[in-house]
């Protein structure tokens, strides 16, 4: 229950690891002290879900493991290595789809497997077929972005990040814009391919429920400064259903400690 | 259907007002020629050749210049849209030049390259550039930046970046700054022409010139409607593909920049 301070030198070095880091946003008006002192361990082949209120950094949190954004201090190691810049090992998955319109779905899934100049053409369309039949969208590949459903969009945005092999998947709160039919679709995709792919995955939610059906652990952080304040392992066996009686107890015990970092939100 | 057939009338009865007003007596055959006069005239420069050589020699320069105008403004538009010192140096200049008619180029133009090829093409590349400048910077900036952010996730960098993520992003946009160009340089070739008389090819702007030195209304007004018609044309055959490709694609009507 206690934010553990990873300890470097271990055996098995973390897939991504966090090391006290810290981001400021300044604007003309306001400083935001989006994460103040943040550490986290992440585990190779580990579901981990970050969940917080608005504001406490989560999203940035998961900008500076892709290297989209650079931390103020602190560093983020994958595999050992120290996060400069993005890379294709670590891909993301944001809340709209931003598949590019200008492509069809396949073009899309390939516009990935393009940059990695060590496949074949033939491979590169194997693959990406392979990927939309794993999203269940094979009958769809020559469809304009436009033509496909919020959830469809969401898939193949899903194919196009798994496409290009990465060792870690971060999602952005990837189903917060779909409806709640779609979503729960998507929650035994997304742990059917995550159990045959073993992926590493941070996925970023405000959903409780979402989070304790997803994650091996969840991740609570508080706002203003942004802080880890807890962290919960969900030992349920898988595939969870996200409407399993089973989350019932993690998820009330979840959402309590949610309310709570709202309250110290306020005091402060 | 219905539509063509409005259009139609519409035009018909344009041309039957006309012709009425030419009977009506009021004015000058000379200064108003009736409508049968000006077919006459264009039917007969068709059959004799004039107006195809004239046309395909300054639909030659058009081209050139147009593309000329769109390979220079197309990447400095994108330096604008990303680097302030851009944006305060060529974007400013970009700005005050457009405002400025390209027929003002003309005189520069004689002065710098006199009665040459190369000052046609310095006022349609100087009409042109300025536009399609002006129509990147835009098209560019207004790229949702979520396709940047997933380009870089993705290890699209650079020229990769520009060529395939920014460019095809602000293609909404751009083919409306396309098209305004390819109206500037139309414009301003037909200044370049009534105004630089040379021996190297006659152009549209030739025949309606001397059409006026000659006193035929006939050819002047004759030469004025071909202007339009291969204007609108052009406009069609250049951009309707692109147009289509749009409306397939992001699934909306082109919008408008």
């Amino acid at each position: 229950m206690e934010v553990s301070q990873p300890d470097s030198i271990t055996a098995t070095p973390a897939k991504l690891l966090v090391e006290n880091v810290s981001k400021r946003f300044t604007s003309s008006r306001a400083t935001v002290q989006a994460l103040d002192n943040v550490s986290l361990t992440v585990a190779e082949g580990e579901f981990v879900c970050l969940i917080g209120p608005s504001g406490c950094g989560k999203s940035t949190l998961l900008d500076i493991m892709a290297g989209l954004t650079m931390p103020d201090s602190g560093r983020v190691l994958a595999d050992g290595k120290l996060v400069q810049g993005p890379g294709r090992q670590r891909l993301v998955m944001f809340q709209e789809s931003a598949l590019f319109p200008w492509l069809d779905a396949f073009g899309n899934v390939m516009f990935g497997l393009k940059l990695r100049p060590d496949l074949t053409h033939a491979e590169r369309r194997d693959i990406a077929d392979h990927f939309l039949h794993l999203v269940g969208l094979e009958k769809f590949k020559r469809a304009h972005v436009h033509e496909l459903s919020g959830g469809m969009k969401q898939r193949v945005a899903l194919a196009r990040a798994l496409a290009p092999d990465p060792q870690v998947l971060l999602m952005d709160e990837p189903f917060a814009a779909l409806d709640a039919l779609t979503r729960d679709q998507l929650y035994d995709d997304i742990q059917r391919i995550w159990m045959e792919s073993r992926k590493t995955i941070i996925f970023v939610t405000h959903n409780v429920r979402e989070a304790v059906c997803l994650g091996d652990r969840v991740v609570l952080m508080s706002p203003s400064p942004g802080r880890i304040s807890e962290i919960f392992e969900i030992k349920l066996s898988r595939p969870r259903d996200i409407n399993s009686p089973d989350l019932a107890g993690y998820t009330s015990k979840v959402a309590a400690a949610l309310k709570g970092t709202l309250k110290g939100a306020v005091f402060e | 259907m219905k539509r063509t057939a409005v259009a139609l009338l519409f035009f018909a009865v344009l041309i039957g007002l006309w012709e009425l007003a030419v009977r009506s007596g009021r004015w000058s055959i000379v200064l108003l020629p009736s409508p049968i006069f000006v077919g006459e005239y264009i039917w007969s420069a068709l059959l004799d050749g004039t107006l195809l050589e004239s046309t395909w020699v300054t639909l030659k320069r058009l081209l050139v210049g147009y593309a000329a105008g769109v390979l220079v403004g197309l990447p400095l538009g994108l330096l604008t849209s990303t680097s302030r010192v851009f944006e305060d140096t060529i974007g400013a200049l970009a700005l005050g030049f457009q405002t400025l008619p390209s027929v003002c180029w003309v005189p520069l133009a004689l002065v710098w390259f006199g009665q040459t090829e190369g000052a046609m093409l310095f006022v349609v590349v100087m009409g042109t550039v300025w536009s399609v400048i002006l129509a990147t910077d835009h098209g560019a900036r207004n790229i949702p930046p979520i396709y940047a952010r997933a380009a870089r996730t993705m290890g699209s960098e650079g020229f990769h970046k520009w060529t395939r993520v920014i460019l095809p992003a602000s293609l909404p946009f751009l083919v409306s700054g396309m098209k305004q160009g390819w109206a500037f340089a139309w414009r301003s070739l037909m200044a370049a022409e009534i105004y630089v008389t040379i021996l190297t090819g006659f152009g549209l702007g030739h025949l309606l010139h001397y059409g006026r030195e000659l006193n035929a209304m006939e050819q002047v007004i004759g030469i004025m409607i071909v202007i339009v018609v291969i204007g609108l044309l052009v406009d069609r055959l250049l951009f309707s593909p692109w147009e289509r490709f749009l409306h397939r694609r992001w699934g909306t009507n082109v919008k408008e920049a």
